[in-house]
């Protein structure tokens, strides 16, 4: 187990050496970052001062060590449009993004889940071809039609939730900032949740249903039946716990696009979190907050893929080789 | 004389399919005593593993019980709810499949699988299950089984697997223990030792067997009486010394023919000319009669019924009729 995990995080770090070499070379590739901080106006000599203060003519290696080791402490630089620290931005964005993650990533799953047990078990029922057919449009539409539409019904029509903004925050502490805690932050959250979390939750759903039906033909579940095991026990116990072993994958990658991709979500209801942030710095080619929003969406993605790897060998006890007497 | 412990009754399983009802078994009658092995053997596709599952009320659906009874020491099984007849399964009538590595959940050890069944069926405590697992595990062949009922099944090859599958037949002490082909996934080295345990260890709680194989050496050795299926009909039924060594069903002739034998001088088998009918197309009367060697008008017109011969063995075809040979 040790080793293993071991193993799994050398790996993920090497995974974020080559992130940050690419986040790295944006600053390189993307137009000249000097001409990107100055004004007009500077004059040649300042121009080459700026360029030597930033380490510009230094050798590549020396660079990218440096970015790498400033970026190791949290320091990406300072956002050219914004002239603030971006590790700051990023930190007063991404409580928005984390708790709209959350929320529908939650929702998404324990609905998910429950659909698609459901309409596995009660295959021929009206009310699971209803799910399964409704489903296809979670599947089919795209994020900002199922985002205007809502807004369209709920906020213009019927004026029962907002139709943007994030709503009263409470400070938690320095930057983490909730809107948890007060009504008009919870009524907010709920129409960007349902538009980021609908795909995400009929893609749960039709995989749990299409995997639980593999699993209810096979033949530890007519050994189960055959041995006269309660439906609960056979279904809850026997078939659910193997259809989680390829779903948990999926919902670890899910969860990281959820997170990583709400910037249509965030800009659809002008949600101040770190998709806003990202898409307002392309437009300006703010290469610093660009390249710390690569980092930070690998990072993301290397951390849950390590979790769900881990929750793998957990459930699945075959992957644990070193494990048990082999006969 | 002893009342039968199972008795089929003219069952009649259907499919129905879009291009109309395929009757997969027709008329099938047949009785097991306490404690009697009683072998099933036929061709692929002849219906042995559809009796067993109509038996164990584990047909797959659409398949359905079409026509006929089938009656536990005299009460019917194949009408009651499904409450009830889980209730049977597992309590009462066993079940050992063919292939043990797909037979156990991967993700729950050994004791977890039987200690779940016995509790289900028996009135005891979670150690005092444990116990009986352990106790049954030692007797099954699986050696240092106190160490080894912790393992998954993956830990064990297949002849221990089929092992513990059997553990899990009987831990809840059936009359019935239906075999279908248990010994057919296994290296023919371990096939004689996993079929002398079933024999061994029903012997020893007087259950019956019914044992479901198309290898007529297993039947030769195990069972007490044996039954041939073609085309989902009961073609003869008798004792296994009778069937062996004066088959009367010219299907069960041509099936002892075409099995070598070490003492016999001729060098070629004797093969069946044509294969079984597909369900689709069973010719009328007879379903054996395009392949019959020795087919007259009757065949072709009429279905024999199962014709009483001496020694409690029954033979369906028209050339042991008596109307035929005095008329």
């Amino acid at each position: 187990m040790l080793a293993y995990s071991l193993r799994r995080v050398l790996q993920s770090i090497l995974v974020m050496l080559v992130v940050a070499l690419i986040s790295f070379a944006l600053f390189r590739f993307v137009g000249d970052p000097v001409n990107s901080m100055v004004g007009q106006e500077t004059s040649l000599a300042d121009r080459e001062a700026l360029r030597r203060q930033l380490g510009l003519y230094d050798p590549f290696v020396v660079q990218f060590w440096n970015f790498i080791t400033r970026a190791v402490q949290g320091d990406f630089g300072i956002s050219y449009r914004l002239q603030e620290p971006v590790m700051k931005l990023i930190l007063s964005r991404l409580p928005a993004t984390l708790e709209l993650a959350l929320v529908s990533g939650t929702a998404a799953f324990i609905l998910g889940v429950g659909f698609g047990v459901y309409t596995a078990l009660n295959r021929r029922g009206l009310a699971s071809n209803g799910i399964m057919t409704l489903s296809l449009i979670g599947v089919s539409l795209p994020t900002f039609l199922i985002g205007v539409l809502l807004i369209w019904v709920f906020a213009v029509e019927l004026k029962w939730l907002p139709s943007f903004g994030r709503g009263d925050t409470v400070a938690l502490t320095s930057w983490w900032t909730t809107g948890f805690l007060t009504p008009s932050g919870r009524a907010s959250l709920v129409l960007p949740a349902v538009t980021l979390g609908l795909y995400q939750m009929t893609l749960i759903m039709r995989l749990v249903r299409a995997e639980m039906l593999e699993v209810l033909r096979t033949d530890y579940v007519k050994f189960a039946r055959a041995r006269g095991l309660s439906q609960r026990a056979i279904h809850f116990g026997h078939a659910l716990k193997n259809t989680m072993v390829p779903v948990i994958t999926v919902m670890g990658l899910q969860l990281g696009s959820i997170i990583a991709f709400s910037i249509i979500t965030e800009t659809v209801f002008q949600w101040p979190g770190i998709g806003s942030l990202f898409i307002n710095s392309v437009k300006a080619v703010d290469v610093p907050v660009m390249a710390a929003y690569l980092m930070m969406i690998a990072a993301i993605f290397v951390i849950i893929n390590l979790i769900v790897d881990i929750l793998y060998y957990i459930v699945d006890p075959r992957l644990r080789l070193d494990g048990g007497g082999k006969h | 004389m002893t009342k039968p412990l199972l008795s089929v009754r003219d069952l009649k399983v259907e499919f129905p399919t879009r291009r109309g009802v395929l009757t997969a078994l027709n008329g099938v009658s047949f009785d097991i005593m306490p404690g009697e092995v009683l072998g099933m053997v036929g061709e692929s596709g002849a219906g042995k593993s559809l009796t067993g599952a109509s038996i164990i009320g584990l047909l797959e659906p659409p398949g359905r019980i079409a026509g006929g009874e089938i009656l536990l020491k005299g009460e019917r099984i194949d009408n009651i709810s499904p409450d009830a007849m889980r209730k049977v399964r597992g309590k009462r009538i066993g079940m050992v499949f063919q292939d043990p590595l797909t037979s156990l959940n991967p993700l729950y050890t050994v004791a977890k699988q039987l200690t779940e069944t016995i509790m289900t069926h028996l009135p005891v405590s979670a150690s005092e299950a444990r116990r009986r697992a352990i106790a049954l595990l030692d007797r099954v062949g699986i050696p240092a089984a106190a160490r080894r009922i912790d393992d998954y099944p993956h830990h064990f090859s297949g002849g221990m697997r089929q092992r513990v599958v059997i553990a899990l037949a009987l831990c809840a002490e059936p009359e019935l223990v239906i075999a279908d082909e248990p010994t057919t996934a296994l290296d023919v080295s371990v096939q004689a030792q996993i079929i002398d345990l079933i024999k061994e260890i029903c012997a020893e709680r007087n259950a019956a067997v019914m044992l479901i194989t198309h290898d007529m050496g297993v039947i030769a050795e195990t069972a007490d009486r044996v039954a041939v299926l073609y085309a989902g009909r009961l073609a003869e039924i008798g004792t296994v010394h009778d069937v062996i060594t004066r088959p009367e069903h010219p299907y069960t002739q041509g099936l002892m023919g075409s099995i070598p034998t070490l003492t016999q001088e001729s060098d070629r088998l004797i093969s069946i000319p044509g294969s079984m009918p597909r369900l689709n197309a069973i010719p009328p009367g007879c379903a054996f009669n395009p392949r019959c060697t020795q087919t007259f008008g009757r065949c072709t017109a009429e279905r024999p019924d199962p014709i009483a011969r001496p020694n409690g063995r029954q033979v369906a075809c028209w050339l042991y009729d008596e109307e035929k040979a005095h008329g």
